[in-house]
């Protein structure tokens, strides 16, 4: 098990990790979410052993790591943008850990192929990585990563620098993966639905700090404050309360007199169309709504809230 | 150029443009080129061609010119390799000064770096091999740190770190990582030391006594001392073979060595040194480095000053007065120096100017273009002493008289000037917007008056950068211009040299005394260029 214990890391006099302890048991998969700037990075670099904590300590299985510089860990990282050697083909990237351990040519050789095989690049053995798309690159990090069979697999915004369509295909494979080889990882991200797909849990990070951990399901559940809440997209704070955007029913009205306010502008997401309704008392309430036949903006609507979601806030 | 245009104009630029560079080149460079060949190869003697080759002392020479550059290079490299470090990796207070200041040695005449050893280093060392390797260093230590610390600076340290987290120690990341993606720069720059080691003229004549020559110092002692032309003319053909032959080499290793890679900009990759050690190597390699450059002209400059066990300015005031070395006083030179040096910036701003222009200029690289562009290096690869040779070999006699003309000298050190100005001036013409002069030209500019307006006040920094380092190069040209220099009009460089050739204090104590004026001049000009280039916020 790995466990980050109260780790504090400043630059320049300002925390750019405040007091995180974080723990990920054998075979899960931890997601942390946050915006850029939180810290997230930071925290990977310090587990890593790339970055030397000011105080507090990372364990693995039990034995304190402070002192074990970064090649001797057992723990591999993904970078963002995937710092690959640029000097090796494909297969010389993939078997440089392998090397480093020492295995036999023939060895690294059959390990390559299969890793190559793993992440659907077999073949790829003598490509330059220069000549590789972005996704294809990422394979050859992931699969260089996972090669020498690291305790834990680090990513760091792995799929960032890549376009929608090819993100969405790779997170079902690294999802697949994670599933196969029952990988210890922590995986860092600011997409939202990067971190609710995979994560057996989830961790958010702001301003260096960890400010929740739990299931999807129990975030989605039960923020912890109002950040939170907003950062995951849940915007209709009311009076210490949150008022989930698919509780609210909204119809058009038949007169002024039935509305309880005016629709200010309708965007589709997918399958649902988000509302924004102006209420009377100047306040704006968001609704989803799964109807083909919606209000549009400036429709007169009248608005009901099934009491089932609406959250307390602590 | 898009947009529309006047032929007429346009053609009468081209012309010019490509015109006035290549009846330079043919007259000034070609010419004399094929006067050496023809006095090597073809013309009647005692001597063959084939039995200069085969001398011993020739093979001797060759020899010692390849070992010596080799064993430069390596040394240049170890010397620099701890300022190159501490600047490729880490952010400190000073840094772009430091990266400026070691500069200055490169634009220093080679005459008074030969000289600035002399000072320091002991009798025993004084003249011989190593003399000349350690002066070689200090010359070239700015290449390699300038060269590979920005390639270093640029380099994603992630790549490093990605080698750790995959098991990697730390010696292990250097060799198999770091020091192989240095290796394209580090590959640059030792080309670079090699070929002004391999060159290297005035440094080996004055620091490598009887014993040690080049082929460019052999190439001189035939031509003057023994007045051997044939052998002479020879052996600028072997050396012009040898050079030509380490470009093909090093541009072949570089092409092999080249990794695209990805490279981060400097601010991402620089960190603060934080630990005590960290700070104590960032002191040490720039400290070290500091006086490595520092403590010869100091010396040098204490030298100047001393008189049998004190002090003064007598030196300084020898220098008004007729001296024996000289058919001038040693002031005359340092007037002659500054007039001809006036005079070939001149010359090499607008030749090199409109030969810029001519390479920029069209579009696309084609193959013309490339093959011009090219044939205006050649004279770097030709090097000084052979320049001055073939001037001497090829204006001898009527109609082309040209050997007592005083322009001569401005003329050929112009010719060693014009490359330095095409690559500082060519880069600028190219990199602007090509859309400043579309729209200029949509607004109803002639392609004369979009030269005029948009290009020329683009150009005219890099112009003056230009200038600045023509007119240092002129003044301390000394493989040509002690060949042509009239014995009644020697620079300073050449003035300097005699009064090495002659025994006693007072001469060495003049000598030293000439070198530094030449090192304020050059310091002057160098500053008053890189002023421009602060000011407007240069790039180069």
């Amino acid at each position: 098990m790995l466990r980050a214990d109260d780790v504090n890391v400043r630059f320049d006099g300002k925390a750019a990790l405040d007091g995180v302890s974080l723990d990920v048991g054998d075979g899960e998969v931890v997601t942390v979410l946050g915006p850029s700037g939180s810290g997230k990075s930071t925290l990977l670099r310090v587990i890593a052993g790339l970055q030397r904590p000011d105080s507090g300590h990372v364990l693995l299985d039990g034995e304190d790591l402070s002192s074990v510089p970064p090649h001797r860990r057992g723990i591999g990282l993904v970078f963002q943008d995937h710092a690959l050697f640029h000097h090796h083909d494909v297969a010389g990237n993939v078997a440089f850990g392998l090397r480093m351990r020492g295995d036999a040519k023939n060895e690294v050789e059959s390990r390559v192929r299969e890793l190559l095989d793993l992440v659907g690049l077999a073949g790829f053995e003598r490509r330059s990585v220069a000549t590789l798309s972005g996704g294809e690159q990422q394979r050859v990090a992931l699969a260089r990563a996972l090669a020498p069979q690291p305790h834990v697999l680090l990513l760091d915004e792995p799929l960032g620098a890549l376009d929608r369509r090819l993100r969405d295909r790779l997170l079902e494979d690294l999802a697949r993966l994670f599933e196969e080889l029952r990988v210890t990882a922590l995986y860092v991200t600011h997409d939202q639905a990067e971190a609710f797909a995979l994560g057996d849990r989830v961790a958010i990070m702001r301003s260096g700090r960890v400010v929740q951990a739990g299931s999807p399901d129990g975030l989605w559940a039960r923020p912890a404050d109002e950040d939170v809440a907003r950062f995951l997209g849940l915007g209709n704070v009311r009076d210490g309360a949150i008022v989930r955007p698919e509780a609210v029913t909204v119809a058009r009205a038949a007169n002024r007199e039935a509305a309880d306010g005016v629709v200010e502008s309708a965007v589709r997401h997918g399958p649902t169309v988000r509302l924004r309704v102006r209420l009377a008392s100047g306040e704006t309430l968001d609704a989803a709504v799964s109807a083909l036949d919606h209000p549009d903006p400036g429709d007169l609507v009248a608005v009901t809230i099934d009491p089932e979601g609406i959250i307390e806030l602590p | 150029m898009d947009g529309p245009r006047d032929p007429l104009s346009s053609r009468a630029w081209r012309a010019l443009t490509y015109g006035v560079p290549l009846a330079f080149l043919a007259i000034f460079f070609l010419y004399p080129l094929a006067a050496i060949v023809e006095r090597g190869l073809f013309s009647g003697g005692e001597s063959s061609a084939l039995d200069v080759i085969t001398d011993p002392v020739t093979r001797d020479v060759v020899w010692f010119t390849v070992w010596q550059a080799v064993a430069s290079t390596a040394l240049t490299i170890a010397v620099a390799f701890p300022a190159t470090y501490v600047l490729g990796r880490f952010a400190f207070p000073g840094r772009s000064v430091v990266r400026a200041v070691v500069t200055v040695p490169f634009v220093l005449p080679t005459v008074v770096v030969a000289l600035a050893f002399l000072a320091i280093l002991p009798e025993s060392l004084e003249r011989g091999w190593i003399a000349i390797l350690v002066a070689h260093a200090f010359f070239n230590v700015a290449v390699v740190v300038r060269v590979v610390g920005t390639f270093w600076a640029n380099l994603d340290p992630r790549v490093s770190e990605a080698a750790a987290t995959l098991g990697a120690a730390p010696m292990r990341r250097f060799v198999e990582i770091t020091l192989r993606l240095l290796a394209p720069a580090l590959a640059a720059a030792a080309a670079i030391v090699f070929l002004f080691s391999f060159t290297s003229f005035g440094i080996v004549l004055i620091l490598g006594g009887p014993r040690y020559a080049t082929l460019e110092a052999e190439i001189y002692n035939q031509a003057v001392r023994i007045f051997d032309l044939r052998a002479a003319a020879v052996l600028s053909l072997v050396q012009l073979a040898c050079v030509a032959l380490a470009v093909w080499v090093t541009t072949r290793l570089e092409a092999r060595l080249a990794v695209r890679g990805q490279l981060r900009a400097e601010r991402d990759v620089l960190r603060k040194p934080r630990t005590l050690g960290e700070k104590a190597i960032v002191l040490g390699g720039i400290g070290g480095l500091a006086v490595f450059l520092g403590l010869p002209l100091a010396v040098l400059v204490e030298r100047s000053f001393a008189v049998g066990d004190g002090h003064s300015l007598e030196a300084y005031r020898a220098l008004a007065r007729p001296t024996a070395a000289l058919l001038a006083t040693p002031w005359e030179a340092v007037v002659n120096s500054i007039v001809y040096a006036g005079a070939a910036t001149v010359i090499a701003v607008v030749v090199g100017g409109l030969a810029a222009f001519a390479v920029a200029g069209s579009g696309r690289r084609s193959r013309g273009t490339r093959l011009f562009d090219g044939a205006l290096m050649l004279p770097l690869g030709a090097s000084a002493v052979m320049l001055g040779f073939g001037f001497v070999i090829a204006f001898d006699r009527a109609p082309i008289d040209f050997r007592s003309a005083p322009w001569i000298v401005p003329v050929v050190q112009a010719l060693v000037a014009i490359p330095f100005v095409v690559r500082i001036v060519a880069p600028t013409l190219r990199a602007i917007d090509e859309r400043l002069r579309a729209a200029a030209a949509m607004l109803g500019a002639s392609p004369g008056r979009v030269r005029r307006e948009i290009d020329l006040p683009i150009v005219t920094r890099a112009l003056a950068i230009a200038a600045g380092f023509a007119f240092a190069i002129s003044l301390g040209e000394f493989g040509a211009t002690v060949f042509l220099a009239r014995p009644d009009r020697p620079t300073l460089p050449v003035a300097i040299f005699r009064f090495l050739g002659r025994p006693g204090e007072q001469n060495a104590a003049q000598a030293y005394a000439l070198a530094v004026v030449l090192m304020a001049v050059t310091a002057v000009s160098v500053f008053l260029a890189e002023r421009i280039r602060l000011r407007r916020g240069g790039w180069i």
